[in-house]
């Protein structure tokens, strides 16, 4: 267990600061927002995608690809599958990267041995 | 005709005697959760004790309102491909919820939507902003289910313009369902608070996947499992011209009107709009927010929204079942003929489906009863959820913070959040019965604009930017708010020839019918424009918030 910040001293207003500016809580932040903020853009815009294809798109939405199936209800299973994938893919990644790193930083606060 | 009516008559003893099992049941559950229920953290949080797999079944019982299960099923039967549309949105939603807001909500708040709000900000104006757009959703968004009850009652008890049960006609059947269901939703929740309501909202969730389920697997069992055939029968079966149409993008939304290219514009970006507010309305509809609450971790509550992913991913993908399924077997017109806006369309499958597979006529009507006692359990529970979510607010935010500033103890907060819960019940009640013969598809799509134009600015802008501020906070609440309010008021869906509710006066300037595509933006806008006119800074707080929020420290237990 490293311990660069100081043990908490409850009674200081600046505590907070303090470790919102350790290297191991801007390792946190910086994987949680290196995760989620892309994957955010990367989901919106392919869901905006479907939406955009379903309004201005109709020909290649309504291309048969299997008997009655159609490009439109491929593309709107793959919404599913994206979603799931990346609900899969997010909690890998919680809980392999971001849960160790949240335990250091609350280990440094003296807050340790959280579920 | 003799035979008809001895089947109505037994559906209808079904339905009856089912949907009373479930009250029981539910009233059973809650006594034993009001002996349970000791303090704040109980009535708020369920005592912040369950699992992620109970959670997640919560939440997915809060989200699959009636629109989910009867509305959308019965637009897919009605429209055909376009009714996905919602089933898409309303899932993808669920990551902005996942990745970006349920677990530092969890880590920062303790009952309400507001406590994470108003963690950094001065407390009145936030937690005032903040309780007012909590009610506004949740109350239209309980009038949609009211409304839909009412509704429902007759078709499903089959009591038409002229005829009478138990001595009631249509309207007044119509009054005491939407009565009955405030009424025990008011007891849910004034007793139970939120660990009676999350039982109630599991066992929702556990029938309503069973019926789904179940009907899913007869429909593809009907047809072999191939899915290509039950679709070509389905456009068979449709009003769509030429047939196939009724597989392709377009027949509700996007309409392209031949030599009018800007009605053509106006439907495009209505769609847009649509798809807009329905992935960013769920991550601040504050019913399912106040959820993330009822865990003891930030891994639980992860861990809940997996399980609510995974469930209501499933159920709609059953909901493309049900709908095509309800076009193919039941036919289009026959739908349509029961009512208009198709809600009635999975029921009507589920007596189809009972007739062929459950022994005939006898089997038919009591799947029938069995799937009407489900949507009626279904909608119970989401109203529950919506009261607990305004009442712990008023009596959190308004009451406790606001009036009290504070001082207000426990017992007294939950005092105040039953009393709270009478009074919203009663208001819904009465707002309901008046609004029992409107139109209330666009109630629910409203609540979503509401809560992704007003809400959640608010949270991404608290949770990730450090400058923001009070002014931020009040300016995105509110600007949202009514931006998305306004746009409504003016909008086709209200007046005009095509409007539902006066189609005799038209007052209408704004072309959408979902404001989304405008005031989402315009809340952010705001929230962005009243932080930098206002100088408040306090990055030592936005370290605490950030810190507890990523981390877990101090959250609450």
């Amino acid at each position: 267990m490293t311990t660069q910040v100081s043990p908490p001293d409850t009674t200081d207003p600046d505590r907070y600061l303090a470790v919102q500016s350790s290297p191991e809580f801007v390792h946190l932040r910086r994987a949680l927002r290196g995760f989620v903020f892309p994957m955010t853009v990367a989901f919106i815009l392919w869901y905006a995608l479907y939406v955009v294809l379903s309004a201005y798109a109709r020909n290649f939405m309504s291309t048969k690809v299997v008997g009655n199936i159609n490009v439109a209800l491929i593309f709107g299973l793959l919404q599913f599958v994206s979603t799931f994938l990346i609900a899969w893919l997010y909690a890998r990644f919680a809980s392999r990267k971001l849960d160790p790193a949240a335990e250091q930083v609350r280990a440094s606060m003296g807050e340790g041995g959280h579920r | 005709m003799y035979l008809a009516a001895i089947s109505v008559g037994t559906q209808r003893s079904i339905t009856l005697s089912l949907f009373g099992f479930f009250v029981l049941i539910t009233l059973f559950i809650t006594i034993w959760a009001s002996r349970r229920t000791h303090n704040a953290t109980d009535f708020y949080a369920g005592g912040r004790a369950f699992s992620g797999l109970q959670n997640g079944m919560a939440i997915s019982g809060d989200y699959m309102s009636a629109a989910s299960f009867l509305g959308i099923a019965g637009l897919i039967a009605l429209n055909g491909y376009d009714g996905f549309l919602y089933s898409i949105g309303f899932l993808v939603a669920w990551l902005v919820a996942l990745l970006l807001v349920a677990e530092l909500m969890r880590n920062s708040g303790k009952y309400t939507m507001a406590d994470v709000l108003a963690f950094r900000m001065r407390q009145a104006p936030v937690r005032t902003a903040a309780s007012v757009s909590t009610v506004v959703v949740s109350i239209f968004y309980l009038l949609a289910q009211m409304v839909g009850a009412g509704t429902l009652v007759n078709l499903l008890l089959k009591i038409s313009k002229g005829t009478t049960f138990l001595g009631m006609t249509a309207t007044t059947a119509q009054i005491v369902t939407i009565v009955l269901i405030g009424a025990l939703m008011i007891v849910y929740v004034t007793f139970g608070g939120m660990k009676g309501t999350t039982y109630v909202q599991i066992v929702k969730a556990f029938l309503l996947m069973g019926g789904a389920l179940i009907m899913t697997v007869l429909v593809l069992w009907h047809y072999k499992g191939n899915i290509s055939s039950l679709l070509g029968d389905a456009s068979q079966h449709s009003l769509a011209k030429p047939s196939e149409n009724f597989l392709k993008p377009g027949q509700l939304y996007g309409k392209e009107v031949a030599g009018k290219p800007l009605q053509t514009f106006y439907n495009k970006m209505d769609l847009l709009s649509l798809g807009l507010a329905l992935v960013l309305g769920t991550a601040g509809l504050p019913h399912i927010l106040i959820r993330f609450y009822t865990v003891p971790s930030a891994r639980i509550a992860r861990r809940s929204v997996l399980w609510a992913i995974g469930i209501i991913g499933t159920f709609y993908l059953f909901t493309l079942a049900l709908g095509f399924g309800a076009a193919a077997l039941v036919t289009t017109n026959a739908v349509k003929t029961a009512s208009a806006s198709g809600n009635t369309a999975a029921p009507q499958l589920a007596q189809v489906l009972g007739e062929k597979y459950f022994g005939g006529e006898l089997g038919g009507v009591i799947f029938l009863a069995v799937i009407a006692a489900v949507a009626f359990a279904t909608i119970l529970a989401v109203v529950a959820g919506l009261t607990l979510a305004s009442s712990s607010s008023v009596a959190h935010d308004i009451y406790a913070n606001v009036i009290r500033k504070g001082k207000a103890s426990e017992r007294q907060e939950v005092v105040v959040a039953r009393g709270s819960a009478l009074v919203i019940g009663a208001i819904a009640i009465g707002l309901g019965i008046l609004a029992r013969d409107l139109n209330v598809a666009f109630l629910v799509a409203l609540a979503f604009a509401v809560a992704a134009s007003g809400n959640l600015p608010a949270i991404l802008f608290s949770l990730f930017w450090k400058r923001f501020n009070t002014v931020g906070a009040t300016a995105a609440i509110y600007g949202g708010l009514i931006a998305a309010v306004v746009l409504v008021v003016f909008s086709p869906t209200v007046s005009g020839a095509t409007s539902p509710i006066f189609p005799h006066q038209d007052f209408h300037w704004f072309p959408l019918t979902n404001p989304g595509i405008i005031s989402i933006p315009f809340g952010f806008l705001c929230g962005w424009l009243g932080t930098m006119l206002s100088s408040e800074k306090n990055p030592a707080k936005y370290a605490e918030l950030e810190v507890r929020s990523l981390t877990g420290v101090g959250a609450a237990n």
